[in-house]
């Protein structure tokens, strides 16, 4: 009877490794989308707590996008700025704004939405304690320095800039001049938040709740969320359709598959491989419209080789050496327009596109050759092109920029790219300053303001400003058309300090990134916002 | 025997400790994570010195390590980045994994050894033959493509099951991403029945037990496979843990949410505590599978004796 002995203590030892395993558990939440005009969206995890202030990347934004309305909206065609629940916002020195909330919105819990509703969420927003990732968004309101202290502890509680001053009505008052203020308040940082939020933060989290069309009917993290069309909501963009739901596939690849077997209804991120086949799988039904993305090239300005006198003669002869039509068809299947200017399409004329770049933007070998020599050459005589290889398909194009140069200018060695694991390690090396050479750079828009595409990104010491660029009179320009309260003519001003980025090419416009989605025949009316999210409400159920 | 088993489980202990040191500095080695969470800008200088604070990134490795081992013994594992606790992800990855990989093994078992019994028994057949070639062109084809091509077929084209698995990941959805996951292991199944059949084939007390006029089917299944079975008992023991792990292919082209897809973006977010722990328990799984194995010989084989 050996073996049975020798078989009990396999079985013992079994049990062991199935309780050390099995944790239990499972998780709730069945079915797609079908019924009752539900549609079924591709989603991914979200990075960060649901947080509006918290929220930086499009997964998140989606679900806030669809619970949230602010004091304004951003017109999902033109981009432009209207007012949502802002019944006025007066100012009469761009510096100091009174804003009324309109009556009669409440959050989809009853409560009504106030000025305090703003006030506390923006606090909550601005104050270090909170760890929210968008806090920089304040830092324009007097006393965020106290709430949000470079180094140390905060001193105060509350932004002394933010003062309720009655049920409907509330003031802002910022450090500096920033006449388009009012056009900055339809970023979802500045979302107001129920009460709810703070007395059960954890409860809010595992059920946001918001006082746009949709409300969560039921989220599994990580898996999936279910949105209802709130019936009572008050605003004038109700839901076209029953709800959404939202569900997180592993992999682009497989929410696309999904999409063409007929099991998904809306995929907005088409996997740069499936673009060949696209128009054959979709037809009509694929969407490729302008985002407020621009991807450029940025330059160690803080490495002293990178940053020599007459080097603006290197950096636009670089830039003329991209032949940037050949890539952006070949490579991505025109899914990137060629840029003009360092801004974007989606801004319209009126808000500051412009092609400004113009013939240091355009392929020609000759002069790019020309160009460089005259500039002192490649420092080294090689450079580095650096991008983080774990996402975005960044390989390709750095490889076709690095071929181009190389064409260009009749040497080999001129260009190489210079591929870094993962995308943490190469933002904390961009962000230390460690870059030897130059590195890609992928801005999109907070919203719609030619102001957004270019303080952050090249006023001197700006938030976003990788490449250490600095120009006195860049930062003069910026500083003045932020000031003018006439808005074309702040948009000319802006224009003016891009005209000095162009001078000395302080990075090089590469090309503005479109939003791509593709959908089923069982909706209709989809389309993308200039922040390549889909118009949720506008969709309809055929 | 019990003695035996008490031994193993405590020599797990410092190969526990090690391993979760040596992952615990891999990912650290990684560079510095908070990075990655501001998308393409830079995080504000005081934000990010919090969040390190918060996730205790500001303390030397070791202490990192010392305190992570404390938690992890009073059944904290940490949390994610977006604010879940790690045994939770757990709760919800685990299960549907297991899943997978009991799918997989059953096929490993049914099809691999039946096959390998098959061909083992009828060497040079054309039964064999084909068996073999076939064998060899499951061996030489990557996983995502045999998963990505059934999934193309099975489920665009004939339309025969859902491309992408859902959430609650039921049985009879991972049937098709359980043959994917199988399928380079159960043609080495096959194979290495098949070698063991045929040596066996030969042995003293098969032809004792025929001699002794035996019915042919008992010969087979209690003499013959059952001695047969060791090499492939201990690769069937050793492909649990791989399976568990190593399914991030396979979870990803069917949309399973299972370890190697909270693995897979614990690694690109370089959020150490998932990655540890998530690790931790494949670990353990491992171990004990290979315990398993070992008391499974003793079953299989009455000469090895355990004391």
């Amino acid at each position: 009877m050996r073996g049975a002995t020798h078989a009990k203590w396999a079985a013992l030892a079994t049990a062991v490794a199935l309780a050390a395993t099995a944790c239990g558990g499972g998780d709730s939440g069945g079915g797609g989308g079908g019924a009752d005009g539900i549609v079924s969206s591709s989603w991914g995890d979200p990075q960060n707590p649901l947080e509006p202030a918290n929220t930086n990347e499009v997964q998140g934004g989606k679900v806030l996008s669809m619970i949230f309305r602010g004091l304004k909206q951003y017109d999902p065609k033109t981009g432009e700025a209207k007012d949502m629940l802002a019944e006025k916002i007066e100012t009469t020195d761009s510096m100091n704004f009174t804003i009324t909330v309109k009556n009669g919105w409440t959050f989809s819990n009853g409560e009504k939405v106030t000025a305090k509703s703003f006030v506390d969420a923006w606090n909550y927003g601005a104050s270090l304690k909170n760890n929210q990732k968008n806090s920089y968004f304040f830092g324009y309101i007097e006393g965020y320095d106290k709430v949000h202290p470079d180094k140390g502890q905060p001193t105060a509680e509350t932004m002394s800039g933010l003062k309720v001053t009655g049920d409907q009505t509330f003031t802002v008052k910022l450090t500096q001049k920033f006449s388009t203020f009012p056009d900055t308040l339809g970023y979802a940082a500045f979302s107001p938040l129920p009460q709810s939020f703070y007395s059960d933060h954890a409860g809010w989290l595992s059920k946001p709740v918001g006082n746009g069309p949709y409300t969560i009917d039921s989220y599994s993290k990580g898996s999936q969320m279910a949105l209802k069309k709130w019936d009572a909501y008050p605003g004038p963009d109700k839901a076209q359709n029953g709800g959404i739901t939202l569900k997180v596939y592993t992999d682009n690849n497989t929410a696309y598959t999904d999409l063409t077997a007929g099991n998904l209804d809306l995929v907005d991120d088409i996997p740069a491989s499936q673009l060949k086949n696209v128009s054959a799988d979709l037809g009509d039904r694929y969407i490729n419209t302008p985002a407020g993305i621009i991807q450029t090239l940025s330059f160690p300005f803080y490495d002293p080789a990178w940053n020599k006198p007459g080097q603006e003669k290197l950096r636009t002869g670089l830039s003329m050496a991209i032949n940037r039509d050949q890539i952006t068809q070949t490579i991505f299947q025109k899914t990137r327009t060629p840029a003009q200017d360092w801004t974007s399409p989606v801004l319209g004329e009126a808000g500051g596109f412009k092609d400004i770049c113009g013939d240091a933007c355009k392929y020609n070998p000759t002069e790019a050759k020309k160009l460089v020599a005259e500039g002192g050459g490649i420092p080294g005589g090689t450079m580095t092109i650096s991008y983080n290889a774990d996402t975005g398909s960044h390989k390709e194009w750095v490889d076709a920029v690095c071929n181009s140069i190389n064409n260009a200018l009749g040497n080999n060695k001129a260009c190489v790219g210079n591929p870094i694991g993962t995308f943490a390690d190469f933002r904390s090396q961009v962000s230390t300053q460690k870059m030897k050479g130059p590195f890609r750079a992928g801005w999109q828009m907070d919203y719609p303001l030619i102001q957004n595409f270019l303080q952050p990104l090249y006023y001197t010491n700006a938030s976003s400003n990788d490449g250490k660029y600095s120009n006195p009179k860049f930062d003069k320009l910026v500083d003045q058309a932020n000031a003018e309260t006439d808005a074309p003519k702040a948009v000319g001003i802006f224009q003016q300090a891009e005209e000095v980025l162009k001078g000395d090419m302080g990075a090089i416009p590469l090309w503005y990134q479109n939003g791509s989605a593709g959908y089923s025949d069982r909706v209709e009316n989809v389309s993308l916002n200039p922040f390549s999210v889909p118009v949720y409400d506008q969709i309809k159920v055929k | 025997m019990g003695r035996y088993v008490i031994r193993r489980l405590l020599q797990m202990i410092p190969v526990f400790f090690g391993a979760t040191l040596l992952i615990f500095l891999m990912v650290n080695v990684m560079g510095d994570p908070i990075a990655g969470l501001c998308g393409d800008r830079a995080c504000d200088p005081a934000t990010a010195a919090q969040l390190e604070k918060e996730f205790g990134l500001d303390k030397p490795v070791w202490q990192q390590y010392l305190t992570y081992m404390g938690n992890v013994f009073t059944g904290d594992f940490g949390t994610a980045f977006n604010g879940q606790p790690v045994t939770e992800l757990m709760a919800n990855a685990f299960p549907v994994t297991i899943r997978l990989t009991i799918v997989a093994i059953l096929f490993e078992i049914v099809i691999g050894i039946t096959l390998g019994v098959v061909t083992g028994l009828k060497r040079g057949h054309p039964v064999d033959t084909s068996v073999l070639l076939l064998t060899l062109v499951v061996l030489s084809v990557p996983t995502f493509v045999t998963g990505l091509l059934l999934q193309l077929l099975l489920g665009v084209e004939w339309g025969w099951i859902k491309p992408a698995v859902s959430p609650d990941a039921p049985f009879s959805e991972l049937i098709v991403p359980g043959l994917v996951l199988a399928s380079v292991s159960l043609a080495y199944v096959t194979r290495l029945t098949r070698t063991s059949i045929a040596e066996n084939k030969r042995a003293d007390y098969v032809r004792t037990a025929v001699a002794k006029g035996l019915p042919r089917r008992r010969v087979v299944t209690r003499h013959l496979l059952r001695n047969s079975l060791i090499p492939v008992v201990t690769f069937i023991g050793a492909d649990v843990g791989a399976l568990m792990g190593g399914a991030i292919v396979t979870e990803r082209i069917f949309n399973i949410h299972g370890v190697g897809f909270q693995l897979y973006q614990g690694i690109v977010r370089q959020n150490t505590q998932t990655v540890v722990g998530f690790v931790t328990i494949l670990v353990l799984v491992f171990l004990l599978a290979n315990l398993l194995v070992d008391l499974l010989y003793a079953v299989l084989d009455p000469r090895i004796r355990y004391a």
